[in-house]
């Protein structure tokens, strides 16, 4: 028998339990009351909560993916739809006349105009920024999409069929052409010369001589007798000082030697018809869209 | 010889490596944060292959809650165990073992992620033969603290203790389920798991969950359960509630992981499953702030004094409040908007700085000049000031995430009158710069805090003395 002897804690007047730890010792306070309210509601909450909602494993696996269905008839994939319902709602005002229209109706017509910008920009912004900058302007390596320098074609045809199956992409439509790597066809000083040219082309300088030479018999088939470029292969212009790599003389060089080639993916697939369309329309207003 | 007279002696030598281990390990861990914090805001600050925030990102999360949290509970619960027993830790070249091989297991881990080798599971990235070198080492914690309850002079088992051993008994099995993995071979690092798809992603987030729950939660309050009192001097508030937050607590927490896979291809059953337990948890993990606060009644002026039990009760202020936005957090309503976003690593760095950390600094505050046997610390002046540029580093850190978050939440979610999305992906994370900046200012400010905590503790170590700790100790002495 334990002697009755009740230990007090002097400052509160609570009894302790009657043991200490290394001088520690425990009040017998009950639980605050607040404490176990709010307990207990929430325990009961949660136990109406799964009535209401998908809430056990059911012992078949029946039921709505192998739980209780619930009273609300709640799923996830019925909130999205109801959620998505409104915005889908949104874009149906102009979706099927957008659909319906060609590309001429479309930028005469004020309101699908409006909506192909609209969807072009929002598509632009989350799949072309990365590599053409979020208005466009480009990079090195990335075509400038603001200007009226294009390689493969400015009309809206052209914008699209680009979108649609890519530049040396893994479309079997896809543009493609790879330029020769010169440093295995020319010599060093050849090389030299036609960059001369080029350079001098470019800035409209007098043209050096045995460069126009070298140009005429190796470069001129894709790039065009004028250096203005040939659309149909893609061989850009080189005339217009608007250079994709760099336009220091060296990087040209560099470029002569050992080409390197950018690769733009096919976005059929990707993307759905009408944001394909509503990029070309997009792209096409950006500033060099031509007729 | 009597035992209930003779004071044992206790093996404070296996606290004190803890102990320093605690504190190099934090300082790690901080300043690492504070790095990928700023490569956040500044990208050009991705060094090469082994510096990306990709692989510096486990490194800190790891060397704060493993290595930082990990120690701080070896040398608390080593250190609480055998005075709250009354008897020496057992196995004294065991608990050496438990040392040496932990920090091994740290290093080991710490060059696997700088190398690229992972799992690819967050608070789990360690590969195989890491994770049953720390199930060894865990295997033999679990031992000698054990034995040592069982070598106990006391008649019960103090509360600590309790939340001591679910901690150490529950992060076992934890990491057993979630390692379940086959090595391609033995001789290469990298291994497959036993579960697929889905059914891995609940054991991660089950495992994930419960690391914050029996890792950060039970074993921490283990620490407040013998500090707070111990540095109060004031009886625990009431035993009855601590019987039953604990095994609420407990039982509890093991259901809410499936709120960490809410909207996913988890059934939708699983989720409202793991929310309402959250809910249900809400009370569960107030019981234990609560019973840390209210252990201070009648004794609330010994905050003023003391700035060393200022840090525990901020600490469970902290905790309080992230264990209520935890809950919030978990309805399907507020995580649609929360997951993903910056809100979350708020949500974990109030729990993370203000919980594990304050409660940490206040129990190594007690323990250090304890351990050198010296009459007090060097300077509460310091203290102080620590405990100030922390919280404010903390505040800056959590509202700045607050405000990011949610900014991103409601970008990703808004939609223009014809029906497209109004921002891109990349306009959300530039919006967010100047917040990744305030982020990074507060870990500057709580990293600064800790290195004035590591030169109180060398100057304290050493037995330097201030004006204001020589009249403290004679004070003391007189008392």
């Amino acid at each position: 028998m334990r002697p009755e002897k009740k230990d007090i804690d002097e400052l509160s007047g609570i009894e302790t339990t009657g043991h200490s730890w290394d001088g520690i010792k425990e009040l017998n306070t009950p639980s605050p009351r607040w404490w176990l309210i709010i307990f207990i509601v929430s325990c009961v909450w949660a136990v109406g909560y799964w009535f209401y909602y998908p809430a056990w494993p059911t012992l078949t696996g029946n039921g709505e993916r192998g739980g209780t269905e619930g009273t609300a008839g709640w799923t996830q994939y019925k909130q999205l739809e109801e959620q998505q319902a409104e915005i889908v709602a949104r874009k149906a005002a102009y979706q099927s006349r957008f659909d319906a229209a060609d590309f001429s109706t479309i930028q005469n017509d004020e309101e699908l105009y409006a909506f192909a910008i609209a969807g072009g920009k929002s598509a632009f912004k989350d799949n072309c920024a990365t590599c053409h900058g979020t208005g466009g302007a480009g990079g090195p390596g990335y075509p400038n999409l603001n200007d009226d320098d294009w390689i493969w074609g400015g009309t809206i045809e052209d914008i699209q069929q680009t979108l649609q199956y890519g530049i040396r992409g893994n479309h079997d439509e896809t543009r493609f052409n790879e330029m020769p790597a010169y440093a295995d066809i020319l010599d060093a000083e050849d090389i030299e010369a036609v960059a001369d040219y080029v350079v001098a082309k470019a800035a409209g300088n007098a043209l050096p001589e045995r460069g126009a030479v070298v140009f005429e018999e190796n470069c001129a088939a894709c790039h065009g007798e004028d250096a203005k470029g040939l659309r149909e292969l893609g061989g850009p212009n080189l005339a217009d000082a608007i250079w994709l790599y760099a336009d220091d003389r060296n990087a040209i060089v560099s470029q002569i030697r050992k080409p390197k080639h950018g690769i733009m993916p096919a976005w059929e697939g990707r993307l759905s018809p009408s944001t394909i369309r509503q990029l070309t329309i997009y792209v096409h207003s950006l500033g060099g869209g031509e007729k | 010889m009597n035992k209930l007279t003779e004071k044992p002696i206790y093996n404070d030598e296996i606290v004190k490596k803890f102990t320093l281990a605690t504190v190099f390990w934090g300082v790690v861990g901080f300043a690492v944060g504070v790095f990928i914090a700023l490569q956040m805001a500044f990208p050009e600050l991705n060094f090469g292959e082994y510096f990306t925030f990709g692989r510096l990102r486990p490194l800190h999360t790891s060397a704060v809650i493993f290595a930082f949290g990990g120690n701080a509970l070896f040398a608390t619960s080593y250190f609480s165990v055998q005075r709250t027993c009354r008897t020496r830790l057992w196995g004294d070249g065991f608990a050496n073992f438990t040392f040496w091989g932990y920090q091994f297991f740290i290093v080991l881990a710490a060059v696997g992620y700088v190398t690229g080798v992972t799992q690819g599971k967050e608070y789990a990235e360690p590969e195989w033969y890491a994770d049953l070198w720390l199930t060894i080492v865990w295997v033999v914690y679990l031992v000698v603290f054990l034995m040592t309850l069982k070598n106990r002079e006391e008649a019960h088992i103090y509360v600590g203790n309790w939340f001591f051993l679910s901690f150490i008994v529950t992060v076992a099995v934890l990491h057993l389920a979630n390692n379940a993995v086959i090595p391609v071979s033995f001789t290469s690092v990298k291994s497959y798991p036993l579960w697929g798809g889905v059914q891995s992603a609940l054991i991660q987030w089950w495992y994930g969950h419960n690391a914050v729950g029996f890792f950060l939660t039970a074993g921490f309050l283990g620490i407040m359960y013998y500090f707070v009192p111990k540095r109060a001097e004031r009886p625990v508030y009431s035993y009855r509630l601590s019987i039953l937050h604990f095994w609420s607590l407990i039982f509890i927490y093991i259901w809410a992981g499936p709120h960490h896979l809410h909207y996913t291809s988890l059934p939708d059953w699983a989720q409202t499953l793991g929310a309402t337990f959250s809910i249900m948890l809400w009370m569960p993990s107030w019981g234990g702030m609560v019973n840390g606060m209210m252990t201070l009644s009648g004794a609330w002026h010994k905050l003023r004094e003391d700035p060393v039990l200022r840090f525990m009760i901020i600490s469970l202020a902290f905790y309080g409040m992230s264990t209520f936005e935890g809950p919030l957090m978990s309805i399907k309503t507020v995580n649609a908007l929360s997951h993903y976003t910056d809100w979350t690593i708020g949500h974990v760095h109030s729990g993370a700085l203000g919980w594990v950390a304050f409660i940490s600094f206040g129990a190594l505050y007690h323990l250090v000049p304890v351990l050198w046997k010296r009459e007090g610390l060097y300077s509460l002046k310091l203290v102080n000031m620590h405990l100030w540029i922390a919280t404010i580093g903390i505040v800056l850190y959590i509202a700045a995430m607050w405000v990011s978050g949610i900014m991103q939440g409601l970008m990703w979610r808004t939609y223009d009158d014809m029906g497209f999305l109004e921002y891109s992906f990349v306009e959300s994370v530039m919006a967010m710069h100047p917040f990744y900046l305030i982020r990074a200012l507060g870990g500057i400010l709580f990293l600064v805090g800790a290195l004035i905590m590591v030169y109180n503790f060398y100057k304290t170590i050493k037995g330097d003395r201030t004006e204001e700790s020589e009249s403290r100790f004679k004070e003391v002495a007189h008392a």
